[in-house]
């Protein structure tokens, strides 16, 4: 045991803050992610040479060159926000779902299903509710099976989950190849190309527009159930402290069970809204890694759906600027993935200033003074 | 017959050993508490820094000294998982960043920097088209002298290059530092209880810097000895597949003991090939095969945490962030 005698202040006091304003939070995030185009710009005139203006400019050109690539952007938008709508209310329990992949994938994969088996047999008014319903109840069962042994067993859900989206991108390669069309090209092919059974109406002539609409809905409709309802309130309770949740009388089994239950079916629903609004066909990656970035988007925006479409625009907005780049300057497509590394390092790290204060030590000090 | 026994268990270990490699860095890391789940990134990387080693070893050094043909892309491949498992280490010990989020960026981030210098390494340093290492790859295949003289054990047991043993004896090292030193049973405080190691006097921070660090130097191997020995010094985009996760996997599978693992990675190396070997499968039930290492995690999963048998659980810190004012 250290001599009062001897007791020194450390260099460096790390303490929590109690809150920031939350203009200056965000001036802290946009801060960092300047801090992260600078480092990245170093990165692209390492490897290629160009101007980063250059660069930054065919950024920007990747996300609103033209009508089509607005309207692709705004898509693409919809469906991260949408599976990271799903993941928010698990997060904010600290349920740890990283298994909405796994869940889209189940949700797409019973749409595809119903496409394939019923397409033609039932008139569209009938097939899509059957279809959007079958989705939801498949990505249900994905997440409500590891929450049913994380309630009841305190079995880990991370890995659980985890491990959860293997299964569902096994079963996805077994029914490509029982669905595969022509047969032995390993892939599914567009589903009911001429007669467009189970594809989601254009609104407007605009292919995209149906699907951001419904995102939008449930966007609001995440807000609302989150800030204002009973159900919203006890997920936050039992996140900050499970005791506290018992001690007021939540059935903190009963939680963890619907809420978890609520991500899957979201998340199968963005599987509904893959095949049926967008792709019109399925492959194991079908979720694309939307299922982790999903997971980084909810997280950033603090849990907070209003954000969420805030970062999960600048997320993909970085990602289709990475791809232009590596269009237009010959580059590697990979390159997308290693810049949004960068940003959401620095993203990940600036929290770090948002929620502690550093402090030194001062400076005329006396060390070892009592 | 028995020949086919013997490929099919010379292949399960070959699989099996990037992932043995994956899971003993993994299991030393979760020791300390911090879930990488950046493990497949670290795993990327350390196949791609030790690709980039050897292509500017290959390039301007000596090619006949088989030794530095060796060493160049080993230590350019731990250096890479070193500063991959820092930028987490940092973000989650320092800045107490999340460290699922965390994690996940790094694999994204680690995924992404080995598809891009393994596509276009040669067009931005050299004259372009596809690497091909074979001169390093050989060296790493080197097998053990007397493997060829010892007929079919001699085939199924001591064919494998040097990152084959070093993985054997990695785990078993790891596994008598864990269980049998003093700094095991400090590291196993700190993954259980930092509170209360911190209070004895142990240095949490350094602790979980130096888990974390070592344990992504080795899982960065399993990347290195993917690359070189089993391919052969050639990279394909993704070719590594969603072998980290199945890494991760094997950590639980293994709960959490490296002896464990080694049988483990063997098993698992089995299921992952075993569709092979089974004549007359359709192909898409080749495709169920391949889920059975997931399953038979979940299902480990699930006993473990029902048994509750108190050695056989999860660091009990496994995910959180330690911060010492913290109550």
């Amino acid at each position: 045991m250290k001599n009062r005698e001897t007791m020194h202040e450390p260099l460096i006091r790390i303490s929590k803050k109690d809150s920031m304003q939350w203009y200056k939070s965000w001036a802290v995030r946009t801060a960092a992610i300047a801090l992260a185009l600078i480092l990245c710009a170093f990165v692209i005139i390492l490897l290629t040479g160009y101007s980063p203006i250059e660069v930054y400019k065919a950024v920007f050109a990747g996300s609103f060159g033209s009508e089509r690539k607005v309207w692709l952007t705004f898509q693409k938008v919809a469906m991260l926000l949408c599976i990271s709508l799903a993941v928010t209310p698990a997060f904010k329990m600290r349920f740890w779902n990283i298994g909405a992949e796994g869940q889209v994938l189940a949700g797409a994969l019973a749409t595809s299903a119903c496409m394939i088996y019923l397409g033609s047999k039932l008139p569209p008014a009938a097939l899509i509710p059957i279809m959007a319903a079958a989705s939801i109840a498949a990505g249900l069962i994905w997440c409500f099976i590891p929450a049913f042994f994380k309630a009841n067993f305190k079995t880990n859900e991370t890995l659980f989950t985890l491990m959860m989206n293997y299964v569902a991108v096994q079963a996805v390669a077994y029914c490509i190849i029982l669905w595969e069309n022509p047969k032995g090209s390993n892939s599914v092919g567009i589903i009911n190309p001429s007669s467009h059974f189970g594809w989601l109406p254009s609104l407007f002539n605009q292919k995209y527009l149906l699907n951001i609409l419904i995102v939008f809905s449930v966007t609001v409709a995440m807000y609302i159930y989150l800030k204002y309802s009973k159900h919203g309130y006890e997920i936050s309770v039992v996140g900050e402290s499970e005791n506290t949740a018992k001690y007021i009388g939540i059935n903190v089994k009963k939680v963890i069970l619907r809420t978890a239950a609520l991500s899957g079916a979201i998340c199968g629903l963005a599987g509904f809204l893959l095949v049926s609004g967008t792709d019109h066909t399925i492959s194991t990656t079908t979720a694309g890694g939307q299922g982790f970035t999903a997971i980084i988007v909810s997280w950033l925006a603090k849990f907070n759906p209003i954000v969420m479409m805030l970062t999960s625009f600048l997320l993909i907005f970085l990602e289709r600027g990475a791809g232009e780049i590596a269009t237009v300057f010959r580059l590697n497509q990979s390159i997308s993935e290693i810049l949004s590394g960068i940003i959401l390092f620095f993203i990940i790290g600036s929290e770090f200033f948002i929620n502690y204060t550093v402090s030194f030590r001062k400076k005329n000090h006396k060390e070892g003074k009592k | 017959m028995i020949t086919l026994i013997a490929s099919f268990v010379k292949q399960a270990i070959i699989q099996g050993i990037p992932l043995l490699y994956g899971s003993t860095g993994e299991i030393i890391t979760e020791k300390s508490g911090n879930l990488n789940l950046g493990i497949p990134g670290v795993m990327y990387i350390g196949g791609i820094s030790g690709v980039i080693g050897a292509y500017f070893y290959e390039s301007y050094g000596d090619t006949s000294n088989g030794f530095l043909c060796v060493l160049v892309p080993f230590l350019s491949s731990v250096l890479g998982s070193l500063i991959m498992s820092l930028i987490y280490s940092f973000l989650t010990i320092t800045l107490r960043a999340n460290q699922n989020v965390t994690g996940l960026a790094l694999t994204t981030f680690g995924v992404g920097v080995g598809n891009f210098f393994g596509g276009s390494l040669s067009s931005i340093f050299g004259e372009g088209g596809q690497i091909a290492l074979n001169t390093t790859g050989n060296y790493f295949k080197q097998t053990l002298p007397f493997a060829d003289n010892l007929g079919l054990i001699g085939d199924t047991f001591f064919s494998f290059g040097f990152l084959a043993y070093l993985s054997f004896a990695i785990s078993l090292f790891a596994s008598y530092v864990l269980g049998r030193t003093r700094i095991g049973l400090n590291l196993k405080a700190v993954g259980e209880n930092p509170a209360t190691a911190d209070a004895a006097g142990i240095n949490v921070t350094l602790y979980k810097y130096l888990a974390t660090c070592i344990g992504g130097g080795i899982a960065g191997l399993g990347g290195l000895y993917f690359i070189m020995d089993y391919i052969g010094g050639a990279w394909t985009n993704n070719g590594f597949g969603d072998r980290g996760w199945l890494a991760i996997a094997l950590v639980i599978f293994a709960i959490w003991k490296p002896k464990y693992s080694i049988f483990g990675s063997i098993l698992f190396g089995g299921l992952y090939i075993v569709y092979l070997y089974i004549p007359g499968l359709m192909r898409n039930t080749q495709e169920i095969f391949k889920v059975f290492p997931y399953m038979v995690t979940i299902l480990v999963l699930i006993l473990t945490s029902i048994r509750k048998k108190r050695e056989h659980q999860p660091p009990a810190s496994l995910g959180l962030p330690y911060f010492r004012e913290e109550r």
